[in-house]
């Protein structure tokens, strides 16, 4: 019924909804989310350099996202402009080097559109390769740094100092972002690629009663969304990924009726 | 100093040319309480961060007794709506326990009905009971406890000083606790640590409310003397039994007023 490229694109999909879900737990719980905006806009810069030098595109694209997360850390240490200043100039100033950089590439010709808002539809079996080799490396690194990772988020101090390094937690949770953004950018875009880290983990909130809840339950709803958001581009021929992220959008809005307080976290009785 | 936990020998930390504290030397036993006070900046937690070995010291030596377990209950802990935790997760934040632990530990601080419950809807005190709990089933030999009564209402603080000293004779770890109360010490401690970038005074709570330099130090704030809190049906220390009620009621209320 439907052309093998739509069977690829839903797999592809699928797949990375599994991990942003996750991750983007961690996004919604540190508040990173302009931080991952401001990597995922890095990533177009990735790209034109990965042309330039001529290396793979994914790496490339990883590296200049962790080389922007790192030099925020740097700026952030010397703090004398607020974080989110430092995060806006980062973000803009990023994308508009990485668009003025691929304006000078004349001798290849770049989809800028398939780079700002992905191009789910055109995946091919390799890149379905690259986002389930680098999927299952993030979840696994993710659920083998799980404790260290949630406590770090919690507190800092308090995992600091019962023997846990909050701070090595931080930089392994920003090569993952850097690491999802290098294997997302073809399927959803730059401009897109906080939205599916984001919504799915906001709505999955609601439904959760426990991190690892959340964490699961968020990407499930975020494969939901890619399945539901394709097909409705399908459907109504529209762009496939603002399609995701509207469809995405759609669930968070539903999930917004569920009374969640009072199906979880309720004490066993009402005593003082 | 060979049977203590931890040994700070004339230790400091410099930052940025700065000098955050200085000079401090303090040894913690098993089953001592140790209470550092002093205003705010005046080095308490960079203390306890140096006997932790979260921060290392530039001047001076720490030294940890190897394979020290260390609990941590923190000054506060504001956990955010979006990261859904009940008690039962925020028990294993930091190491793996079992069911069974959970319930002891928790037991332990009579929390074991909030055992379900998402910490935001936690009350102060309920927090700060969980909290305990939490550093406590790690079987700690060695506790941090920072500012472990604020925000608690005058019956809870009493019975949190009550569940310190129950921890302490039940783990019969070492306590270093720090006291963003200036006029109360609760009674058991061993030894108090007045720090204003150095250490100020020092000796048994009794000794230190006399001492000049704590006077001088806390002096238009704690005219009156250091208050020791402690409990009614202890009656070896009469003398001080005495000014817990009047005094202690004292500061509390002046607390309120500053805020």
């Amino acid at each position: 019924m439907f052309g093998d490229f739509f069977s690829r694109a839903i797999i592809a999909g699928t797949g990375l909804a599994a991990v942003t879900g996750p991750l983007g737990c961690f996004v919604v719980w540190r508040r990173m989310a302009y931080f991952g905006d401001t990597m995922a806009h890095s990533a177009l810069l990735g790209v034109a350099i990965s042309i330039l030098l001529s290396i793979n595109m994914t790496l490339g694209v990883f590296l200049v996202a962790a080389l922007v997360a790192g030099a925020l850390l740097l700026l952030q240490r010397q703090a004398t402009l607020s974080t989110d200043s430092l995060l806006g100039i980062l973000s803009h100033s990023s994308l508009a080097v990485g668009l003025v950089l691929v304006g000078f590439l004349t001798q290849v010709r770049i989809d800028l559109m398939g780079f700002l808002f992905g191009d789910i539809l055109a995946v091919s079996e390799q890149d379905i390769f690259i986002i389930y080799g680098g999927g299952i490396a993030i979840i696994a690194l993710l659920a083998i740094n799980w404790r260290p990772l949630l406590a770090a988020t919690v507190s800092p101090e308090l995992a600091e100092a019962e023997g846990l390094r909050p701070e090595v937690s931080r930089i392994i949770l920003m090569l993952l972002m850097a690491s999802v953004i290098a294997i997302a950018m073809k399927l959803v875009g730059v401009l897109l690629i906080t939205s599916l880290l984001i919504i799915p983990a906001a709505t999955a909130r609601r439904l959760s009663a426990t991190p690892e809840m959340m964490a699961v339950v968020a990407g499930f709803l975020g494969a939901v969304a890619v399945i539901a958001g394709l097909f409705g581009s399908l459907t109504w021929d529209t762009a496939s990924g603002p399609s995701i992220v509207v469809a995405a959008l759609a669930i968070f809005l539903v999930s917004l009726a569920v009374p969640t307080a009072r199906l979880f976290g309720r004490r066993q009785d009402h005593g003082a | 100093m060979k049977d203590a936990l931890i040994t700070l020998e004339n230790a400091g930390v410099r930052r940025g040319g700065r000098v955050l504290v200085e000079g401090v030397d303090l040894a913690i036993r098993r089953g001592e309480i140790v209470t550092l006070i002093g205003p705010n900046g005046s080095g308490k937690s960079t203390t306890a961060k140096m006997a932790t070995g979260v921060l290392k010291p530039t001047s001076g030596r720490v030294t940890r007794r190897p394979g020290l377990t260390i609990g941590y209950v923190p000054q506060k802990l504001a956990i955010d709506w979006t990261l859904p935790l009940t008690v039962e997760r925020l028990m294993t934040l930091t190491g793996r326990f079992s069911a069974r632990e959970i319930t002891e530990a928790l037991e332990a601080v009579g929390a074991l009905r909030l055992r379900k419950a998402a910490v935001q809807e936690l009350s102060g005190g309920e927090f700060q009971r969980v909290l305990f709990a939490r550093a406590m089933i790690r079987k700690p030999d060695f506790l941090v406890l920072d500012e472990p009564v604020q925000g608690v209402d005058f019956s809870g603080e009493a019975a949190l000083y009550r569940l310190i000293r129950q921890i302490r004779d039940a783990t019969n770890a070492g306590i270093l606790m720090i006291s963003h109360d200036l006029h109360v010490v609760m009674a058991e401690t061993d030894t108090v640590i007045c720090l204003n970038g150095h250490v100020c005074c020092r000796g048994t709570p009794s000794a230190v409310k006399s001492s000049p330099e704590y006077l001088h130090l806390f002096g238009d704030r704690a005219e009156s003397a250091l208050a020791l809190y402690e409990h009614h049906h202890d009656h070896e220390h009469h003398e001080d039994g005495c000014v817990v009620g009047a005094e202690h009621t004292h500061s509390h209320a002046g607390h309120h007023h500053a805020q």
